[in-house]
């Protein structure tokens, strides 16, 4: 432990800090400490724009653009723990709006743009949303519908060139951004005040609202050094969505920090359009995903013939476990070993990792970086770790399975689950912070993953929680219950599955299941709802009324449910 | 050549939307703008894109290669190389 905090202490010298002592803001350190000094006419940022068109902004550019947004939101009056809330793609403004709200010390929450009008609105409602920066379409489509459900949400500010007059309660970013105030000098900011709200789900309930505070840059910097051996003449590519914390950690922070060069492409995933980013754009580091990883596999190698892919010195991978028989393909195919990372939004910043130059255990996620310490405890009935009477863990001998556990007090930790102190509460006991992910540790210290401790569902990366599915299936007026699971695909690693029960009466026709699936998809978006849907006559549940999800996994691989619903002890 | 009263052309579109019905049956093709990139204005994930060329290919046989998906990328792109394919 005292190792760890020495670590922390040293990695924060590598950081500013406001000028005159005035505390730590992550946009200092993002952008203004490189824009006053000589990396200011340096390319932060390069956005291939979906059409083609590459645009780019230096460390000055983007610090001056920044303070004017900041300026905006001010003249809205919305500044200190105001929520500003983005429904974007990548898009310049994404940056922009993170950025400006870090300057108006607000607090930047992006959310998914695949996300459906019904997980928008539920994750504004709870974040609180004062503002939130989108486009006109995903506005009529998403947002309109349900405003007037959302009265805290005072400003909705839409990216695009103006055309004419926006809709009623909304303005023109661009126009707004112009007209305001350059905000050049950021206030004092304690390191302790809430910065990003990143919303993830677990097994049960409504998602929860992590919230992360300035000092987590500490993390962000340091650990990119340590995973991806970051530097200023780096090209770095994160390829993860802005709406998930990688997003923001090591898509918008990092790079930043230390003053290298981000890429951003808007487009979506294809598989060429990929490989030419990577040459053309003469990406260093590349941060992506085991889901893209195996997207380009299964593309075939043709594409990449005749791509220099020379620059390239560092591929990591995050947000779901690297097999190594891909692992072994992407080494193949790139020229370099893939480095896998371990971490999740609680964490704020990678804690584990395939670490650049240290000893290499294919399948490992590797070893805990400078400053954090591991657990791994042993586990009771319910698959977490067992709190003895005492509130005191056990931790389990080398090489057997438990659940990770990490030592509270790294800069990232998350602070709050937004209003649920219990909620929060409950993911600590006896002095660790409770992962909710099984691994194994070796004799000499690698880890290795094992699975979920519960039923969150990783599908492409994105944790999706059973219960925000199937509260909205069971608002569909021919279901009466519905029980959703993640089920192993090839691409996705896993993908949703829903069984539903209909209500007496309702006959279980073609077409009221692609009914059903439309309903799911239209409230919850692609990246939530189902993908796939099955009629039972009931869900097995426990005494309690608990659904069973292990009994549902096993019947979605083909294994029957059987004729009568299994009863198991709660 | 295909020109606008093209009947595959036509048939194309009534296949793309039959395909989309098990994938995206909320997708209303009417309702979208034809040129503006499928994923987005059809609000298709990469999923639902590869589904969608699965669907294709066990519906048709016609197998597109990656390196055409960008051909692909609109509800007229779809429509048009589609009508191709299916006419050689």
């Amino acid at each position: 432990m005292d190792r760890a905090r020495v670590s922390w202490a040293e990695a924060r010298t590598a950081l500013e800090g406001l000028p005159g002592g005035r505390g730590l803001n992550i946009a200092h350190e993002a952008l203004d400490r490189h824009a006053a000094g000589p990396r200011a006419g340096h390319v932060a940022v390069r956005w291939l724009r979906r059409d083609g068109a590459v645009e780019h902004a230096t460390y000055a550019e983007l610090a001056q653009r920044t303070a004017r947004v900041a300026g905006a939101l001010r003249g809205l009056g919305v500044g200190p723990g105001d929520a500003v809330f983005t429904l974007l793609g990548r898009v310049p403004e994404q940056h922009l709006a993170a950025l400006g709200a870090w300057r108006a010390r607000a607090v930047y929450a992006p959310l998914y743009a695949a996300y459906g009008p019904e997980p928008v609105r539920e994750r504004l409602h709870r974040g609180h949303g004062r503002a939130l920066v989108t486009t006109l379409a995903r506005y009529r489509r998403k947002v309109a519908p349900i405003r007037d459900q959302l009265p805290g949400l005072t400003h909705v500010l839409l990216v695009g060139t103006p055309d004419g007059d926006p809709p009623p309660g909304t303005a023109w970013f661009e126009e707004l951004v112009d007209a305001a105030p350059a905000e050049a000098e950021i206030p004092a900011t304690d390191p302790e005040a809430p910065a990003v709200l990143h919303f993830t789900s677990g097994t049960t309930g409504t998602p929860k609202g992590a919230v992360h505070v300035h000092d987590a840059v500490v993390a962000h910097h340091a650990t990119a050094a340590a995973a991806f051996d970051l530097g200023p003449d780096d090209v770095f590519w994160c390829t993860a969505d802005p709406g998930w914390v990688t997003g923001t950690s090591y898509g918008i922070i990092a790079p930043l920090t230390h003053g290298a060069t981000s890429v951003v492409d808007e487009g979506d995933f294809d598989a060429r359009r990929w490989w030419s980013v990577l040459a053309e754009q003469r990406v260093t580091v590349w941060y992506t995903s085991p889901t893209a990883l195996r997207l380009l596999r299964r593309a075939g190698p043709d594409l990449l013939a005749g791509l220099d892919l020379s620059a390239l010195r560092l591929v990591a991978s995050v947000g779901e476990p690297l097999d190594p028989d891909l692992a072994d393909w992407a080494s193949t195919a790139l020229g370099r070993p893939v480095h896998d990372t371990w971490w999740q939004t609680e964490t704020g910043a990678i804690v584990i990792a395939d670490q650049p130059g240290h000893e290499r255990r294919p399948g490992s996620m590797g070893r805990p970086l400078p400053g954090f310490e591991v657990a791994v405890l042993a586990r009771g009935p319910d698959g977490r770790a067992a709190v003895a009477e005492d509130g005191s863990v056990r931790a389990v001998d080398p090489g057997a399975a438990g659940e990770l556990a990490l030592r509270p007090g790294w800069p990232s930790m998350f602070r709050a689950y937004l209003g649920e102190p219990e909620r929060y509460a409950a993911c600590f006991a006896g002095g660790w912070y409770l992962t909710g992910d099984v691994v194994r540790r070796d004799a000499d210290g690698w880890l290795w993953f094992v699975g979920r401790a519960d039923d969150v569902i990783t599908s492409a990366g994105h944790l999706i929680g059973p219960v925000e599915v199937e509260r909205t299936l069971r608002q569909h007026p021919a279901v009466l219950d519905a029980g959703v699971v993640g089920v192993p695909d090839e691409v996705a690693g896993e993908v949703v599955t829903a069984f539903v029960v209909l209500r007496p009466g309702e006959a279980p026709t073609d077409e009221l299941v692609l009914d059903v699936l439309a309903f799911a998809r239209r409230h919850l978006g692609p990246a939530v709802a189902p993908r796939r849907i099955e009629v039972v006559g009931e869900l097995p549940v426990t005494r309690s009324g608990k659904i069973v999800r292990r009994l549902l996994r096993a019947r979605a691989r083909g294994q029957p449910l059987g004729a009568h619903p299994t009863v198991e002890a709660p | 050549m295909t020109g606008p009263d093209d009947p595959r052309l036509a048939e194309a579109r009534a296949l793309l939307a039959q395909l989309l019905r098990r994938i995206a049956p909320e997708v209303d093709l009417d309702a979208v703008d034809p040129d503006a990139p499928i994923q987005e204005e059809l609000e298709l994930d990469s999923m639902d894109f590869l589904n969608l060329m699965a669907a294709l290919h066990e519906a048709t046989g016609i197998e597109v290669p990656e390196r055409d998906y960008p051909h692909l990328g609109t509800v007229n792109g779809f429509v048009a190389y589609v009508a191709a394919a299916s006419g050689g």
